[in-house]
């Protein structure tokens, strides 16, 4: 205002970029902040449900009047919810410890050996990854059923000592990036193929193992078709998500208890993310591989 | 002087056949369980499809599961819906994704923060997540009603609705479309700078720049994000039985009462058929015919994949 000189045309232009950037600025963190509100305000809901009483759950009302902590502890009571805890860990441990153990080295050798049919090998290893589970479902159940294991989770885990494709094919991608003259010294040194793996390759692919680890560890978490299939008949092998799609039927319409069994069955997955979020990120990032 | 070479051969050969070797046995695990687990199962499937079996009797019955699968009405119905989430669900996923990443990575402030809360909602559990949305909807007592009628717009009964129901399902895929945003910030992070500022002295315009240059450096990823989002699609089961057997209040999942699908076969898919009729109804021979369908079409999708994948194997081995 007390300037007395008109501002040169270029100046004004800068300006009216700097404005236009700073608008732009606005309005891209505007659309962030109105999306987290979107991303985050279904599990807001869910907590907030959790914690409501009976009656006021059945309301259109979002705030609870009353804070009923007890609800936490009230579904363990209607529902054999320490059973199913059980069986949901002893599944998604059990299954990615024999993933790993029998996945790494078959992706160390896709990726590492030079032998005829290599690629054949890789591309079945996508195929495999890429097929509906359903496809097969029919004969491998009837494989189950022969050896008495239907009802149970076994069928679930047994497998997974054979390789998972998926697991296969994601650190296969990790592992062709680490340079060939690693190992190579390893064998210079005298070193077998087997302890070149775990002397040297292991160690540079914890990141890889620990997402792949993560991914099937989850993967189990939150699997339903597999338990439906066979552990559907018996109760005392159900596993969370089993019971959790049940639990709303049982108990009629209480939205609260379904709403705090839900969370129950989220947190954990949540926590385990917030200590292991870089491994996630980086994980995922491997899945788009080009 | 010919010696050489040929003993050179000799020993080359030799010594490829022990790479073979070592090969097999490495991969030995895996041989067995593609065999056991896929191989196997998949020639025992054509097998069934010409039987007529529900564990317990087994009659052939030439054709006539496949005369019954094109007269089906439920499993056209399937084919329909599963259609739906391959055009509509499908194309929608991957375009959000691709908008969320392109904004994060135009941020200034707080990008690891909003990376994850974008991020969080896909890791919840599918079972949760879908229980969680099928509240959310529920008229009457979920927050979306109410929020909505708030603001003066009325809210259908999304997932009591044949119209609504597939569009309550897109919501839940939307939401968790974390995975896909992280694959898609990862490419667009790829695009070299300087190709932006040429760009921007050159006077291009944002919808230039990205049809120009970004378009074309994240083709490959998008084009794997389309086609594994499609593959999904076919497998599409979890979300749709949940939200089905939830919104129509019918019993526990051990029991048989429930006809998937609710309300009005909307959300019937063609796996969630599939399942019915293998392991409710026993209708195992019938169920292998569907599978097969389901192996033929998302076989193609596949090659479509294993295309992109050759030349990368190639450039490795």
């Amino acid at each position: 205002m007390t300037t007395t000189t008109s501002p040169s045309p270029a100046a004004a232009a800068t300006a009216s970029v700097r404005w236009r950037r700073m608008l732009l600025w606005i309005a891209n963190h505007a659309l962030a902040i109105a999306l987290s509100i979107m991303f985050l305000g279904p599990l807001v809901f869910i907590t907030l449900t959790a914690l409501m009483d009976d009656n006021q759950a059945l309301t259109s009302q979002l705030w609870p009047k009353t804070w009923n902590w007890g609800n936490f502890t009230e579904i363990f009571e209607k529902a054999p919810l320490l059973t199913w805890i059980g069986n949901t860990l002893m599944y998604s441990v059990l299954a990615t410890a024999f993933m790993l153990l029998s996945s790494v080295p078959v992706a160390y050798a896709l990726a590492r050996f030079r032998f005829r049919g290599r690629k054949l090998a890789f591309l079945m290893v996508i195929t495999m990854m890429m097929l509906p589970p359903q496809v097969v479902s029919v004969p491998v159940y009837l494989i189950w059923a022969r050896f008495h294991l239907t009802g149970t989770l076994w069928p679930l885990i047994i497998p997974m000592l054979l390789g998972d494709a998926f697991s296969i094919f994601l650190l296969r991608q990790f592992l062709i990036t680490i340079p060939r003259e690693y190992s190579d010294a390893a064998k210079v040194d005298g070193c077998g193929e087997f302890r070149t793996l775990v002397r040297v390759i292991l160690p540079m692919a914890r990141p890889a193992i620990a997402a792949v680890a993560l991914f099937s560890f989850f993967y189990c978490w939150n699997d339903y078709y597999g338990p439906l299939l066979y552990a559907r008949t018996d109760l005392d092998n159900w596993t969370l998500s089993l019971g959790l799609a049940a639990f709303r039927s049982v108990h009629r319409v209480q939205w609260n208890l379904t709403m705090a069994a839900t969370l129950l069955v989220i947190a954990p997955v949540i926590i385990l993310f917030f200590f292991a979020q870089k491994v996630f990120i980086e994980g995922v990032k491997l899945t788009g591989v080009k | 002087m010919a010696a050489v070479p040929l003993a050179g051969r000799g020993r080359g050969a030799g010594r490829g056949r022990r790479d073979n070797l070592r090969a097999l046995i490495w991969l030995s695990p895996w041989i067995i369980g593609f065999a056991v687990f896929f191989l196997y199962p998949l020639l025992a499937t054509v097998y069934f499809s010409f039987q007529r079996y529900d564990m317990f009797t087994l009659e052939p019955v030439g054709l006539l599961n496949y005369r019954y699968f094109l007269e089906d009405p439920a499993a056209w119905r399937s084919i329909k819906n599963t259609l739906w989430l391959v055009v509509v669900m499908v194309p929608l996923r991957v375009l959000f994704g691709l908008g969320v990443a392109q904004l994060i990575t135009r941020l200034k402030a707080g990008v690891g923060l909003f990376r994850t809360i974008f991020y969080l909602p896909s890791l919840v559990p599918v079972v949760a997540g879908t229980l969680g949305f099928v509240y959310l909807l529920n008229p009457g007592t979920g927050p979306v009603q109410a929020i909505l009628s708030a603001v003066g717009i009325g809210s259908p009964d999304w997932f009591g609705d044949p119209a609504w129901s597939k569009w309550g399902l897109t919501m839940l895929a939307l939401w968790s479309v974390g995975d896909l945003m992280v694959i898609f910030m990862a490419a667009l992070l790829d695009v070299p700078k300087q190709l932006y500022e040429a760009a921007a002295i050159d006077g291009a315009g944002a919808w230039q720049r990205f049809y120009r240059i970004t378009l074309p450096v994240i083709r490959p990823v998008l084009m794997f994000a389309a086609v594994t989002g499609v593959i999904q699609a076919l497998q599409y089961f979890t979300q749709a039985m949940i939200a089905a057997r939830v919104a129509s209040g019918s019993t526990d999942s051990a029991g048989s009462v429930f006809t998937p699908g609710y309300p009005d076969q909307s959300t019937l898919t063609f796996p969630e058929w599939l399942y019915h009729q293998g392991f409710r109804d026993f209708a195992m021979g019938y169920a292998c015919v569907m599978a097969l369908v389901l192996f033929v079409v998302s076989m193609m999708f596949t090659l479509v994949l294993l295309r992109q994948f050759r030349g990368f194997a190639e450039e490795e081995a």
